[in-house]
């Protein structure tokens, strides 16, 4: 049985879609099988961030609309196997969705896969509560910067109380905080929210750190998740964050300042 | 003088400030959160009908709504101006 995990933020430009592409290439590399979809209808980027862009024929509305097939819809990851993209329709407006046919996919994908990663877009309308409607766990993108930090706050009073666990009243959805884009240097000089504090505001358990990475617009240019850049810090942070997402005891990295050597500030060793 | 002062000021880190912002504008969100949908419409309406009979604030009306084992509490306050100068 599948682990459906919702990767949202409330906050658009977080960093959602680069993590759930991070994080489901990272469990595929890790040997489970695993799916990610994009909810994010009409506004589709997943399959710009996982490199499948040129491969979409059809799409999630597609499936639940009876065009397509799952099989015919899900696309095979060239680069990592046993990892599966379904796209989000880019034509179709967000009332496409429909309850219904998002749980019909879910329970078809369910026996097939290990986990489930729904890409949620931003906003808390239809398509984001849609897409943590039926999840077991939650990872919440969070920027170190108020707006982020509020609307974070917002979305873990909807994984509370508009989700079917929650409806249900047995147990509530699992909650993980992902902090992304954290510059160690700005939160040194006071100018950045530090990572307890932020624990401190959301009061839920931390994921991961990823700090702010030119790693990450690179991997994004050219299509390939950042986990595979496993010599940058962001890579080797998702990989971390992965490793903590499957139950190991990782610890914490790339959240003080790295001083710089004399040699790379000579050289501008830049990773 | 004033160049001492402006030496000695230590100028609060804007991270300390975002965060004492963070934490009042969450503890208003949690009093929210998991209360009806109609609660905004109700307090708004409320208002609405004390402000026939009495100027008050905006911020003058206080509702919330509180569940014990068996019921649910809904809790009015509003602050009245003093009386002598409504008239």
């Amino acid at each position: 049985m599948a682990k459906i995990i919702v990767v949202t933020s409330g906050k658009g430009g977080v960093g959602k879609t680069t993590s759930a592409a991070a994080i489901a290439t990272g469990l595929a590399l890790r040997g489970n099988k695993t799916i990610v979809i994009d909810f994010d209808v009409g506004l589709r980027n997943l399959d710009l961030i996982m490199g499948c862009e040129r491969r979409v024929v059809y799409d999630l509305v597609n499936v639940i609309q009876g065009e397509a097939t799952l099989n015919q819809a899900m696309i095979r990851d060239k680069r990592t196997e046993n990892l599966f993209i379904l796209p989000a329709s880019q034509t179709r407006d967000k009332d496409a969705l429909t309850p219904e046919g998002v749980e019909q996919i879910l329970n078809n994908l369910k026996d097939e896969f290990d986990y489930i990663i729904c890409d949620s877009p931003a906003g808390i309308e239809r398509g984001a509560q849609l897409a943590m409607y039926y999840a077991d766990e939650a990872i919440v993108v969070t920027n170190p910067e108020v707006s982020s930090v509020r609307d974070s706050d917002r979305i873990l009073g909807l994984l509370g109380s508009k989700t079917r666990l929650a409806e249900q009243g047995k147990e509530q959805v699992k909650e993980h905080l992902l902090i992304t884009r954290y510059n160690p240097h700005r939160v040194d000089h006071g100018d950045m929210l530090n990572l307890n504090d932020i624990t401190e505001i959301l009061s839920i358990k931390l994921l991961g750190l990823i700090p702010e990475s030119e790693a990450v617009l690179r991997a994004s240019n050219q299509g390939v998740p950042v986990t595979h850049d496993d010599d940058s810090d962001a890579g080797q942070a998702y990989a971390d964050t992965v490793s903590r997402l499957l139950g190991e005891d990782v610890p914490l990295r790339f959240h003080e300042a790295q001083k710089k050597s004399f040699l790379s500030r000579m050289f501008g060793g830049r990773r | 003088m004033k160049l001492l002062d402006f030496l000695k000021r230590e100028r609060k880190k804007s991270a300390s400030v975002a965060k004492e912002r963070l934490q009042i504008i969450v503890a208003h969100q949690r009093g929210h959160r998991g209360q009806p949908d109609y609660m905004p419409m109700l307090e708004q309406e409320l208002l609405e009908v004390i402000r026939r009979y009495v100027s008050v604030d905006q911020d003058a009306v206080n509702i919330t709504l509180d569940s014990e084992d068996d019921c649910s509490i809904l809790e009015l306050n509003v602050t009245l101006p003093n009386s002598k100068d409504d008239t």
